[in-house]
């Protein structure tokens, strides 16, 4: 039989928009977060907007590579990527770009349903045998971990994300749906993104 | 001077500093004259569209940046030109050489690479191909920063005119 790659025997099935929103109550220093299509966005959205949020409303897949750019171009920020499973199981070969670079500022959540809630509910390979964090040790991320519970979650991200990374955090989480849509306006969303990062065209028009 | 090393030189002109890739035989002076120089953060992708959506994190970051690969790959990066680069207008620039003519062996380049230009024309990308390198380095200066100032994407698509074309080609068309 092969090992357990899961941390502990049972984890527990979690909340997107309760992570979601602890995580965003332990940035403290204007970390980047990049939040892939749909109900991972939603729920980044919910938590209250904030200057660094970059919201992807289509290319699924590339929350991490957009956040990896990020994080290439301002090493001394810390850069966090939210995903889901089923994106992430469309791009692996980023885990394996992001293992080789090993960018000491990037984090990576993986929000785990097991299902792609937004098309239907259909059942996705991680709720049968794909396991994301094995995939993403695998790749070269060798701090890669099962979020055990609510608890377990805000101690792995009291810390500072500039440094220690790369890092993976995946979290089985339940089939609710996003709480919120975010605005679909993309100009403005990188005009804001890039205002909140200091790397915006200045003009007269912020006043 | 190369036309691999009149290209860097443009780059660093208009202080494009990131390099993002997917090997191609054809690009390989480019992707290796980049990797061998400590002005470029060079950057080997698993695919295409990954390729170009770090380049758009490292834009929105503050770090230009250009994206490589051939015609094959640039037919994986349709969805990420058309939902993120287009829409959120993200300068990338982007090249990619041009397999599938003048002396092409491999009939699926051939289809694929037919399908590049209307694609791009379809959600109106500027794309302009390089034959000769006399004109090449006006139209890629003025094209990058044309591309930075509007907030649009550009491909700088190169012609075995100007690159010979796969090298592996001439090979296998004289066996036939």
């Amino acid at each position: 039989m092969a090992a357990p790659t899961i941390d502990a025997p049972a984890v527990k099935v979690l909340s997107r928009a309760d992570l979601t929103k602890r995580l965003v109550a332990k940035l403290g220093r204007d970390e980047a977060v990049v939040a892939g299509i749909g109900n991972t966005n939603f729920d980044l959205y919910a938590a209250g907007h904030r200057p660094q949020n970059f919201y992807m409303l289509g290319s699924m897949g590339l929350a991490c590579p957009i956040a990896l750019g990020v994080a290439l171009a301002q090493p001394e920020r810390g850069v966090i990527a939210l995903e889901g499973d089923g994106s992430i199981l469309m791009a692996l070969g980023c885990l394996a770009t992001i293992g080789m670079v090993k960018p000491r500022n990037l984090t990576i959540v993986i929000m785990d349903n097991g299902i792609y809630q937004i098309t239907g509910k259909q059942k996705a390979a991680t709720a049968a045998s794909a396991d994301i964090v094995a995939i993403a040790r695998g790749a070269g991320i060798a701090n890669s971990h099962w979020v055990r519970d609510e608890s377990h979650f805000e101690e792995l991200v009291s810390r500072r994300f500039d440094d220690g990374g790369p890092v993976l955090l995946a979290a089985k989480i339940d089939d609710k749906p996003g709480t919120a849509q975010t605005v679909r306006d993309p100009p403005l969303i990188r005009h804001r993104f890039m205002r909140g990062l200091g790397t915006a065209r200045r003009s007269a028009l912020d006043a | 001077m190369t036309w691999a090393d009149s290209f860097l030189r443009t780059l660093k002109e208009n202080d494009v500093r990131l390099v993002t890739y997917v090997p191609d035989n054809v690009l390989t002076p480019l992707i290796n004259g980049a990797a061998a120089d400590n002005y470029f953060m060079s950057i080997g992708a698993t695919r295409e569209d990954e390729a170009v959506g770090t380049l758009a994190g490292a834009y929105m970051g503050g770090l230009r940046g250009v994206a490589m690969m051939q015609t094959s790959g640039f037919a994986l990066i349709a969805n990420a030109l058309a939902s993120l680069i287009v829409p959120y207008q993200i300068p990338a620039i982007i090249a990619v050489s041009e397999r599938g003519t003048l002396g092409e062996f491999n009939i699926g380049q051939v289809t694929v690479a037919r399908t590049m230009r209307p694609t791009l024309d379809s959600i109106a990308v500027t794309h302009h191909t390089l034959t000769d390198e006399a004109s090449m380095p006006f139209i890629v200066d003025k094209s990058i920063k044309q591309a930075f100032t509007t907030q649009s994407p550009v491909v700088f698509i190169f012609s075995p005119l100007l690159t010979g074309g796969n090298p592996a080609a001439a090979t296998k068309l004289s066996e036939e």
